[in-house]
């Protein structure tokens, strides 16, 4: 990769020559292929011919209004949405495989626990089912920060704790590549800075995240940007290079330019050097 | 499909009604209070000696359905099926763990209701009272099988409530309470004779008249039996992990 790091690529770079190899690689590293993915729901398409690669070790961020196809993006990912044709391939396997099923994890937008079950049990249920030892329920306690309600049911808790319960259960496993919808949405500046440096973590752990927001600030946290509207990328690329094509230092500007521009999406490439 | 993973699944259905003692309580006392307002109806006459029994079909039937089909259905809804289904957890494991769960609860309730019917509404028993216990129980769970099911059919709590007049009425209104099955038209009859709450109602009513000897009533068992291994294979063939 020849684009200059982000900030906090840099700050990481000692783990980084470690997880992603410096020259570009080709497609059989990558966790995920994805070619000309067209998707339908309820009658209306919301990807139309979306192809884009993503290489190990690196924090994606998915950004781009509500309603530009994120949410379908990362359904087709994990193999849980109806694709009407293209391929879109996950650590070299079929999205949905079945043995990917322990080795990608899934995020939804909407809180996915179960109200009537306290933190730990919610916790406990989800390692049974990927087969993990009961010590990696407090591993993930502590991660997320929950120790003071792991006994308290679900539903008595606030939104962005719940948030943090579901965000839990996909630490359980082992996961090379973990898929969070809109992980930080309704949380306070110093949990919101807190989960960043978790995903840091786990990506210098090795894995591969795919975060999505709405929120243009969090993108500079990000080592890969996809910008999507209306179900097309407008960017792949790092955010060095968005900002460098677009000639500004604020993301919020960096996308409405890339709007108005053409519509092939923007690469690396195309960045001045 | 793994044991390991059907039980955590019976379990942990287990543990969220637990942390509800109103649905519990509900489950638990609603058949028998109908049961015995039904006794109560008919206390000056003998016709709850004839209807008691079936009374013993429909209450756990209809409870464990309406039971079953919305916690299914608030799976769905919340997003943890979505969840789940990301996971290495099978469709099998997820209805089965769910028919474990409310089937064990359906044995308690069985118990209750039937314990109320004989002993506290004096309902006569000429059969044997095991035999009528194993009937009723089967009969539970055939409502929890069909809840399963029709969970799978139903988008909203709507929709799943609807299905119980649809799937629900037509076995009462034909499984012979009203009117005996060979009095109703020719059609009707070959329909409710066919439906799977009239051989509970059938066998139950055989219990407690003593009118036909156990291998006759094990073998309305057995059909109820084959209702709900269909329902349950049906309602995991239903189930999707892929959603439009």
């Amino acid at each position: 990769m020849d684009e200059s790091p982000s900030p906090h690529a840099r700050h990481r770079a000692s783990t980084e020559s470690v997880a992603v190899p410096a020259v570009a690689a080709d497609a059989s590293d990558a966790v995920i292929v994805i070619r000309d993915l067209h998707v339908r729901r309820a009658k209306t398409p919301v990807l139309h011919g979306l192809s884009l690669t993503v290489r190990p070790g690196r924090i994606v961020g998915l950004l781009g209004p509500s309603g530009s196809g994120k949410t379908t993006l990362m359904r087709s990912i994990v193999g849980v949405q109806v694709v009407q044709s293209g391929t879109v391939e996950v650590l070299g396997l079929p999205a949905g495989s079945r043995e990917l099923r322990s080795r990608v994890a899934y995020v939804t937008q909407q809180p996915s626990v179960y109200d009537d079950l306290t933190v730990r049990q919610n916790l406990a249920y989800f390692a049974r089912v990927l087969g993990v030892p009961k010590a990696r329920v407090d591993e993930a306690i502590a991660r997320t920060h929950l120790g003071d309600v792991e006994r308290r049911l679900a539903g008595s808790l606030s939104g962005g704790q719940r948030g943090r319960v579901s965000l839990a259960a996909a630490l359980l496993g082992d996961a090379e590549l973990l898929v969070l919808d809109e992980p930080t949405v309704g949380l306070d500046p110093v949990l919101r800075v807190e989960l960043w440096e978790l995903f840091h973590q786990l990506a210098d752990e090795g894995a591969t995240l795919i975060v999505s927001s709405h929120v243009m600030d969090e993108a500079k946290r990000c080592d890969q940007l996809l910008l999507m509207r209306n179900g097309e990328l407008l960017a792949d690329a790092s955010v060095a290079s968005v900002l460098a094509a677009t000639g500004t230092d604020d993301m919020e500007t960096a996308f409405l330019t890339l709007i108005e521009r053409a519509t092939t999406p923007m690469t690396d490439e195309e960045a001045p050097r | 499909m793994t044991p390991m993973r059907t039980l955590a699944t019976a379990g942990r259905v287990l543990t969220q009604i637990r942390h509800d003692p109103r649905t519990i309580g509900l489950l638990l006392v609603v058949p028998s209070l109908l049961i015995g307002l039904v006794a109560w109806i008919f206390t000056d006459t003998d016709v709850f000696a004839d209807i008691g029994p079936a009374m013993i079909a429909l209450f756990p039937f209809i409870v464990m359905f309406l039971v079953t089909s919305i916690a299914t259905l608030r799976e769905r809804r919340s997003g943890t099926l979505e969840r789940l289904f990301s996971m290495p957890l099978g469709k099998g494991d997820f209805i089965l763990g769910y028919a474990l769960a409310f089937g064990l609860l359906a044995i308690f309730q069985t118990a209750i209701a039937v314990s109320w019917a004989v002993w506290v509404c004096g309902l006569e028993i000429e059969g044997s009272i095991w035999l009528l216990f194993a009937v009723a129980v089967s009969d539970a769970l055939l409502g929890t099988a069909l809840g399963l099911l029709a969970s799978a059919f139903a988008r909203t709590e709507f929709q799943v409530v609807q299905f119980m007049p649809v799937l629900v009425f037509p076995q009462i209104l034909l499984g012979g309470i009203f009117l005996p099955r060979d009095q109703l038209p020719e059609a009707l009859q070959a329909i409710g004779d066919a439906l799977p709450l009239s051989f509970a109602i059938d066998a139950l009513t055989a219990v407690a008249d003593g009118s036909e000897d156990a291998a006759w009533i094990w073998g309305k068992v057995l059909v109820i039996g084959a209702w709900i291994v269909g329902s349950i294979v049906l309602g995991s063939i239903t189930l999707r992990r892929r959603t439009p």
